[in-house]
């Protein structure tokens, strides 16, 4: 089912503003004469890949609506070279072999001009071949490494969210540091799990410590008592990293294991309760442990001003649920990126000159010259530094202590410390 | 290697698992034993008894224990009357014949699924346990609210063990499931019965599924696992063999809990599925099945 976000009518001042700028196109020789009906004022068109439905639907459901809140700023402030934006939202059923039918779908039969927006990484890595065959630009926000670590291609992009490779190096000197050196792993079994128990284990080992045990559980598990006998008695620190409907069992069996006995520290992906009510009856064992966040669910003491803008656009309050359901919610840590994608693609748009599907290699390239990124209200979660080369951007992680049911942060990390060598250069790859 | 009391762990997490399983599958094999109706839809009647009890729940006023219970007695009602309708409406005007149904009971549980979906959204939605009560051993903790499970599948089953040996409408489904024809000669109002057996099947299914929803969340994709687990544990135990049907939910369930714990929940259903096979090529009946 395809539904179209009807955009606000452009306003007065944007259409003006497509106006003068299609005059201007008129006077380049040679151009504007052949391509007047190209510098129309006719909307630009994004397809978003959303997991509406399937083990993402958490996810999805608070990605397409910080998308609206974002469409919706991004047109009051004139759209995109002054044209109005309009999304069209396409569920993938958080399923690879549908999530490369939606890009096609949405490049071929709705006509957008690029994709963005899909999170889980087997999807991504189900999908991302065909955008490259199709040649359009395919913007993801998943974590995964599967982009810089040159997996897929030249159209794919992850400009809105660091991946899990840079998250997890940046925070492992701190756990280590803090928590201790002997850690079990807990992680989802496929290649997002899979980022996490591969860098997380190199980087634990670069600072002197050791994971001693690997717990790969299947994506699709709905009972998890079964896997803990695994931590070793030794722990000192359980890192835990789950997703999908189940993340609230795991927690709470988790902490029905250890019950009121002695524990091993507790540094978790928040994740593992995306979306998930840390007051749920089950979870007090939570208090006092350590979670990342990439974007903060609890209004810290210290927030910016863009922070507070951003957090009121997208309709949650300061506990990180919706304003109008307190027990809606949000997956706060992750869904900046959509926001903060949007706004890369007016950016990026801009700086392509892009008037139509013609120029999305143009589109992709202006994109790849990105480096430094602002923190601002179109950068909310903070600024940040893109790699043209890996297709990859760099930003700031947060590790949070759970403290009364809220998340309070603890430690900032620089994007100096998630930074790793380049293991791929896309701009030499031919389109 | 683990050792020790995580062999009382794994033990506990089988019975569980085989509790919920037998409840489960005791329905599917009810409904094939009487009515030789393959019921595809049967994870999806368990799903909606889930589904149903968060409505319920969330409905009832007051404490978790009260909202649960209610939940407890509507819900699987709500699933049986349903799958009557479905039976009268359906299965009935296909004259219940074996390939018809299969292909109509698949297409009900697509029905079904996407209906959860439109009506109850795509997230996991958790009910609260009636209580919290945990048993600390010196090892590890266990929640006492999966041992009351235990009970009171133990409970229901022998119920359902009552009701289809000492009651009379039990005697009118064993005489049904033994031949038909003859039942029908003697009075007895087939079209009834099967609407009975097919309601009470779902509602078995939706039971089990409402004592596991404050352990595992109600989600509408949730009938998968449950469907393919009762397929391996009424083939094992022999189709309409009610008996074969525990036994087997007992042998699954426990093999499940302990080779999860020691070697690995993949290996645990790749030796489930293998056991399948192998009973299906030497034994077809099913273990306690009697030859067709």
């Amino acid at each position: 089912m395809t539904k179209l976000s009807t955009v606000n009518m452009p306003s007065r001042r944007s259409v003006l503003a497509g106006l003068a700028a299609g005059g201007a196109a008129l006077t380049v020789p040679g151009l504007g004469a052949r391509f007047a009906q190209a510098q129309s004022s006719a909307p630009i068109k994004l397809g978003f890949q959303l997991h509406r439905t399937g083990i993402g639907a958490a996810y999805g459901r608070w990605y397409e609506r910080t998308t609206q809140a974002a469409l919706k700023l991004l047109n009051e402030q004139g759209g995109i070279n002054g044209r109005p934006v309009e999304v069209v939202f396409e569920d993938d059923g958080t399923d690879p072999k549908r999530g490369a039918e939606v890009v096609e779908k949405l490049t071929s039969q709705a006509g957008c001009d690029l994709i963005f927006g899909p999170l889980f990484s087997h999807v991504v890595i189900g999908s991302a071949p065909r955008a490259a065959e199709l040649k359009v630009p395919y913007l993801v926000c998943s974590e995964g490494f599967h982009v810089a670590s040159g997996k897929l291609n030249r159209w794919t992009l992850q400009p809105g969210i660091t991946d899990v490779r840079s998250q997890v190096a940046s925070m492992a000197p701190w756990v280590t540091q803090n928590l201790g050196k002997k850690v079990t792993m807990i992680f989802p079994d496929y290649a997002f799990g899979h980022d996490h128990r591969d860098f997380f284990t190199e980087a634990v080992k670069a600072q002197g410590g050791e994971v001693i045990a690997h717990v790969a559980i299947p994506p699709t598990e709905t009972s998890f008592t079964r896997y803990f006998p695994r931590i070793p008695k030794e722990t000192e620190v359980i890192y835990h990293v789950m997703i999908g409907p189940a993340v609230l069992t795991f927690c709470k069996e988790l902490g029905e294991f250890y019950g009121s006995g002695a524990r091993p520290q507790i540094f978790g992906f928040i994740d593992s309760l995306e979306a998930v009510d840390m007051g749920a009856p089950g979870l007090e064992f939570l208090e006092g442990t350590h979670f990342w966040e990439g974007h903060c669910r609890n209004l810290q003491a210290d927030a910016s001003e863009s922070e507070k803008a951003y957090r009121a656009a997208v309709g949650v309050d300061g506990n990180g649920a919706s304003v109008s359901d307190a027990r809606d919610i949000a997956t706060y840590a992750h869904m900046f990126s959509c926001w903060e994608t949007l706004f890369l693609i007016k950016n990026g748009m801009e700086a392509a000159g892009y008037q139509g599907p013609a120029d999305r290699q143009k589109f992709v390239e202006a994109m790849e010259a990105m480096t430094a990124i602002p923190e601002g209200l179109q950068h909310p979660q903070g600024d940040k530094l893109f790699n043209g080369k890996t297709h990859q951007v760099f930003g700031h992680q947060n590790i949070s202590r759970v403290e009364g049911g809220k998340l309070i942060r603890v430690h900032r990390t620089s994007i100096e410390d998630g930074m790793y060598p380049d293991a791929v250069d896309y701009t030499a790859q031919s389109f | 290697m683990i050792s020790g009391p995580y062999l009382l762990l794994a033990l506990m997490e089988g019975t569980v698992m085989a509790a919920v399983l037998a409840l489960t599958a005791v329905g599917l094999s009810l409904v094939f034993g009487v009515m030789r109706v393959v019921n595809v839809a049967h994870g999806e009647f368990f799903m909606l008894g889930a589904v149903l009890a968060w409505f319920v729940a969330q409905a009832v006023p007051g404490p978790a224990w009260a909202a649960f219970v209610v939940a407890l007695l509507v819900a699987p009602l709500i699933v049986a009357a349903l799958a009557a309708l479905a039976d009268w409406a359906v299965l009935k005007r296909l004259g219940y014949e074996p390939e018809a149904t299969i292909v109509a009971t698949i297409g009900l549980s697509y029905i079904l699924q996407q209906g959860a979906l439109s009506f109850f959204g795509p997230d996991a939605r958790p009910i609260e346990a009636p209580f919290t009560w945990r048993i600390q051993f010196p090892w590890f903790g266990y929640s006492g609210y999966k041992v009351a499970v235990v009970v009171a599948a133990v409970v229901i089953l022998l119920a359902v063990w009552l009701f289809m040996n000492r009651s009379r409408a039990g005697l009118v489904m064993r005489a049904t499931q033994i031949d038909r024809d003859t039942a029908r000669a003697f009075g007895i109002n087939v079209d009834r019965v099967y609407a009975l057996v097919f309601a009470m099947g779902a509602g078995l299914a939706g039971l089990a599924a409402v004592l596991l929803v404050p352990i595992q969340q109600a989600h509408y994709l949730m009938g998968h696992d449950p469907l393919l687990l009762s397929f391996i544990v009424v083939i094992i135990g022999g189709l309409g063999s009610v008996r074969g049907t525990l036994i087997a939910a007992l042998v699954i369930g426990l093999s499940d809990g302990v080779i999860s714990f020691f070697w690995s929940p993949t290996l645990a259903k790749i030796l489930a599925t293998l056991f399948v096979a192998l009973v299906l090529v030497f034994r077809p009946q099913g273990l306690f099945g009697e030859r067709a």
